[in-house]
């Protein structure tokens, strides 16, 4: 059956479970890194504080003007240098080795924190100037505001755009095998010799991939159909 | 960082970064020509309300917007080789060099998300448009050509800048298979200085200055496109978005 044969990898099937666990793993962690970074950074685009507001907008825009690949190499190499020159300084000569897990966590999460910055902004704007003032009228303080009024209803808001977000994360992983992580496509490029069948093993990625999003996207609508209850769909 | 940023070492390396810059220019030109030529027709029938036409289209934007072009990328520059028929093939000087894979996988990666916004953008013109075409008496071939196409011109184009800049970004990727464009250069000079902090950044400014550019250029495009419209020139240069 040369069609079955092309599904074949030899044994080697594991590595690729190992590898799914592994992408799914680094992008929750990004994820959660880029959901944190969003709500700041948007905090600090809508705040009256000038310098505040800078520094959101000047992370939004350079970030997403930057190529993933170049951010990536730019703090795991340039990162071993200079943790190597800081520890040479201290009169310690060693050899620094930036785990690769976390470094792709961090620099996918700072990437993608750029756009939820855009993503809560707009969901904060889109909240009813009404309802804050309401609030103040109350005697709420800022933070209750925010707590009670501001956030629960901007996170509905922005629910689509962060699910897109993460499903743009997701296929970012794969970044990741540059510095080493062995996530789903550094482990195909590990077992693409050995088994001879780099199509299949490729293609069998590809599928694992598009696995991951239709299971991403059944709970999206999950997660928008829990967050949009006592909203009337129009 | 520490031991100095050495500009000198920058300013050494601009000739032959400018050749890599080249590259990712070209790259870049070459995939978005390709990209929405091959898009249009395949956009419009994306859009068509028959299955028969549609569907076939979906599974191709499906497969190709839910997998990293990094995988496409190697799926083509590794996976091919696999088959003795496209090793024997006349076309095999060719796929087996890093520069025409990204070509091919940049185009189909891209191909695929343009269909979609063409699609959206013609779903999106306004009934009322096309109804008022109809009831002058025009053919069907005539409101594509006069209502439907200018129409959703406007409203894909904020997208489509979006997908210029991305496949700007990602022709870094060919870097990994071997092409010596913007990224590929400053790895080379890296290995052979050992000095990552300063080329790493220096491009990472190239590529930024790159990005403002191209939407610079595209926000003009558009404003000449919506000048009869009250929003012309005033929108000011937004960051990229998500694809």
């Amino acid at each position: 059956m040369p069609l079955l044969n092309l599904f074949d990898l030899q044994g080697y099937g594991h590595l690729l479970v190992d590898g799914v666990l592994i992408t799914i793993t680094v992008g929750i962690a990004a994820m959660a890194v880029a959901l944190a970074l969003g709500i700041l950074g948007a905090l600090a685009r809508l705040s009256p504080t000038h310098w505040l507001r800078n520094i959101g907008s000047t992370y939004a825009t350079v970030v997403r003007g930057i190529p993933e690949l170049v951010l990536m190499l730019i703090v795991y190499y340039g990162g071993t240098v200079l943790l190597q020159q800081l520890l040479s300084l201290g009169g310690e000569d060693v050899r620094v080795d930036i785990n690769a897990f976390l470094a792709g966590t961090l620099v996918l999460g700072f990437v993608y924190g750029a756009y939820a910055t855009e993503i809560f902004r707009g969901a904060f704007l889109a909240v009813p100037k009404g309802q804050i003032e309401a609030a103040t009228a109350f005697g709420m303080s800022g933070s209750r505001i925010f707590r009670r009024i501001l956030f629960p209803q901007a996170l509905r808001l922005a629910i689509p755009g962060l699910g897109n977000l993460w499903l743009t994360l997701m296929k970012a992983t794969s970044i990741t095998s540059v510095i080493g992580l062995t996530e789903l496509a550094r482990q195909a490029d590990l077992i693409k010799n050995p088994t001879h069948a780099p199509f299949t093993v490729y293609f069998i990625v590809c599928l694992l991939y598009l696995l991951i999003t239709a299971i991403s996207d059944v709970v999206r609508l999950r997660i928008d159909h829990w967050a949009s209850a006592g909203f009337r769909r129009i | 960082m520490l031991g100095g940023f050495d500009f000198n070492l920058v300013l050494s390396s601009l000739p032959e970064l400018v050749v890599g810059l080249g590259v990712t220019i070209q790259l870049t030109v070459v995939t978005v020509l390709a990209g929405i030529l091959i898009a249009m027709p395949f956009g419009v029938l994306r859009a068509s309300p028959q299955k028969r036409y549609s569907m076939p289209i979906w599974a191709y934007t499906y497969f190709f917007r839910g997998t990293p072009l990094l995988i496409q990328l190697f799926l083509i520059y590794y996976g091919l080789a696999q088959f003795k028929a496209i090793r024997t093939s006349f076309l095999w000087p060719l796929l087996r060099e890093g520069y025409w894979c990204c070509l091919i996988a940049f185009t189909l990666n891209t191909v695929a998300y343009t269909i979609e916004i063409i699609a959206g953008a013609i779903r999106n013109v306004p009934h009322t448009d096309i109804e008022a075409a109809k009831s002058m008496g025009m053919s069907s071939w005539l409101i594509l050509r006069r209502i439907t196409i200018p129409v959703a011109i406007r409203i894909m184009f904020p997208a489509y800048t979006n997908e210029v800049v991305f496949i700007l970004q990602s022709t870094s990727l060919a870097s990994l298979v071997t092409v010596l464009d913007l990224t590929g250069i400053a790895r080379v000079i890296i290995a052979r200085t050992f000095s990552p902090y300063e080329l790493f950044i220096t491009i990472a400014l190239i590529y930024l200055g790159l990005t403002y550019l191209t939407l610079w250029v595209f926000r003009k495009i558009e404003g000449h496109l919506y000048r009869h419209t009250q929003s012309a020139g005033t929108k000011i240069i937004a960051a990229p978005s998500l694809r």
